[in-house]
């Protein structure tokens, strides 16, 4: 006995199709995706949806549409400069985690690291990776640096580049030390009271300049509330500032230096 | 009406004044004129020539319907149906590439090395911060004072070198001296050229202040005991926290 529907059911993969057009269509969609982006109009790979791909996204104010062929090879950059940005980002992300369980004072500041690495899920690990990434992080900026420096990339017109580069360099460094103090343990404070008592050897201000960042003439929980401010707020904000600008000049002065 | 500024008012009667100057004096226009010698010689010699048709035979020969004797309606002094405003070099407004750069599309070719990097990066400090623990000792305590201790690792040269200065020069003068010297780099080294063998001179510099304070590092991570003596690691053991 046959019997033929003329209105059979949809299949599962008809109506999933049509969800997926309904959804395509809406006005939200159209809304969060510009014109020419692949999520709109579909991606099939052509040198045109190559170009929308990076034209009609946010990837826009980091990237042009095409690099010179040398600048992709690994062999060349070693990633060194990409991967101090992304340890950053890293480094950001444990960083708010740990920011849930720590609060900066003398009384508090152990007892909360001591909590999160026993009783904390994924505590520990958060903390280890916070800390090796910023090790980590130093060494390729600086191993980044001396990349360029080798290559001879710093010459005109990217001078100011480097600059930046250095300015960079020198913030990584106090963002690593003032994030040195947070643990309140032995370690922390006796490293940054060899830090800082060098510190005070500045001529004409080193005083006042040591005062100001230890809030005292001595280190206690003023400076812990200071250097958190500094570690937290601060030096990420102006971080961000000087990484803008790096970026956007390695591509104002022509992507990264040529081939040797 | 409209109103017109005073200050376009003003400038429009300095320009007028200007010209009617340059009129008055038409030697002295000559004189900064812009156009090459060999061309106004030209045309001077076309003028002596004969009037308007005087460009070239050829031209005359073709346009036949033009009159020898009499002006065309609206030709300029001297009979000249064309004016040279300016004479401007190639190169001032055409800028053409010496040579076609070799391109590729960021998507997929660094976007796909860059999300790769980024996996590896990642996957390696999960890794190394699930076996390896990042050390937190005993609460901070005012009245004990670890021997030795110890700077975290990459100020541990300046820490060195206050083993062999005066803290003013150790902590202050080198390091500062060091950053300007960085910053100032590129625009010390004059030689554009960023090929290796061109810049043997530069390279040695740099690695030899490279290896200055990676030598003060080591040492002073490794090689500095209790009291921040002297010591061998595989002698005393190794005193050294990250």
């Amino acid at each position: 006995m046959a019997k033929v529907l003329d209105n059979p059911r949809p299949t599962l993969k008809e109506r999933a199709a049509q969800l997926g057009n309904q959804m395509q269509g809406s006005q939200a969609w159209n809304a969060i995706f510009r014109p020419g982006s692949i999520f709109r109009k579909g991606y099939t790979d052509s040198p045109r949806n190559r170009s929308y791909v990076i034209m009609n996204s946010v990837l826009y104010h980091l990237h042009p549409v095409k690099v010179k062929r040398h600048a992709v090879k690994v062999s060349y950059t070693l990633c060194l400069g990409g991967l101090s940005f992304f340890l950053f980002i890293l480094l950001t992300v444990t960083g708010i985690f740990l920011m849930f369980f720590y609060r900066p004072t003398g009384a508090a500041a152990w007892q909360d690291i001591q909590t999160l690495q026993t009783s904390v899920t994924f505590g520990l690990l958060m903390r280890n990776m916070h800390r090796w990434g910023a090790h980590l992080m130093v060494l390729s900026t600086f191993l980044h640096m001396s990349r360029v420096f080798y290559h001879g990339a710093y010459k005109a017109p990217r001078e100011f580049n480097w600059v930046i580069g250095v300015v960079l360099l020198t913030l990584t460094l106090l963002l690593s030390f003032t994030g040195y103090l947070l643990p309140w343990d032995q370690l922390a404070l006796w490293a940054v009271t060899v830090g800082t008592n060098m510190m005070g050897y500045t001529p004409v201000f080193g005083s006042q300049v040591r005062f100001v960042l230890l809030g005292g003439v001595e280190i206690g929980s003023e400076t812990l509330l200071r250097w958190y401010v500094l570690h937290v707020l601060l030096l990420p904000f102006v971080i961000v500032i000087f990484m803008a600008i790096h970026f956007w000049r390695v591509r104002k002065d022509g992507g990264i230096s040529g081939p040797l | 009406m409209t109103e017109i500024p005073e200050h376009l008012l003003k400038r429009a009667q300095a320009a007028r004044d200007k010209a009617a100057d340059d009129a008055a004096t038409p030697a002295a226009a000559a004189g900064d004129s812009r156009i090459p010698d060999h061309l106004l010689e030209r045309s001077k010699a076309a003028r002596g020539e004969g009037g308007a048709v005087a460009v070239a035979e050829k031209a005359s020969a073709v346009v036949t319907s033009v009159p020898s004797a009499g002006l065309p309606v609206g030709a300029g002094p001297g009979g000249h149906t064309q004016r040279l405003l300016t004479v401007v070099k190639s190169g001032s407004i055409q800028e053409t590439k010496a040579a076609p750069v070799d391109k590729v599309h960021t998507w997929p070719h660094l976007l796909a090395v860059e999300f790769v990097a980024s996996l590896a990066c990642t996957a390696f400090l999960l890794l190394f911060s699930w076996f390896v623990n990042a050390p937190l000792m005993h609460a901070a305590d005012f009245n004990k004072t670890p021997n030795p201790s110890k700077a975290p690792w990459y100020f541990l040269g300046l820490q060195e070198l206050l083993t062999m200065f005066h803290p003013l020069v150790a902590g202050v003068t080198l390091p500062g001296m060091g950053l300007i010297v960085l910053i100032l780099a590129p625009f010390v080294d004059r030689n554009a050229s960023n090929k290796p063998e061109d810049r043997k001179w530069m390279t040695s510099m740099f690695t030899l202040f490279l290896m200055f304070w990676a030598v003060l590092v080591i040492i002073g991570s490794f090689f500095r005991g209790p009291g921040f003596n002297f010591t061998f690691p595989w002698r005393d053991g190794i005193f050294f926290e990250l």
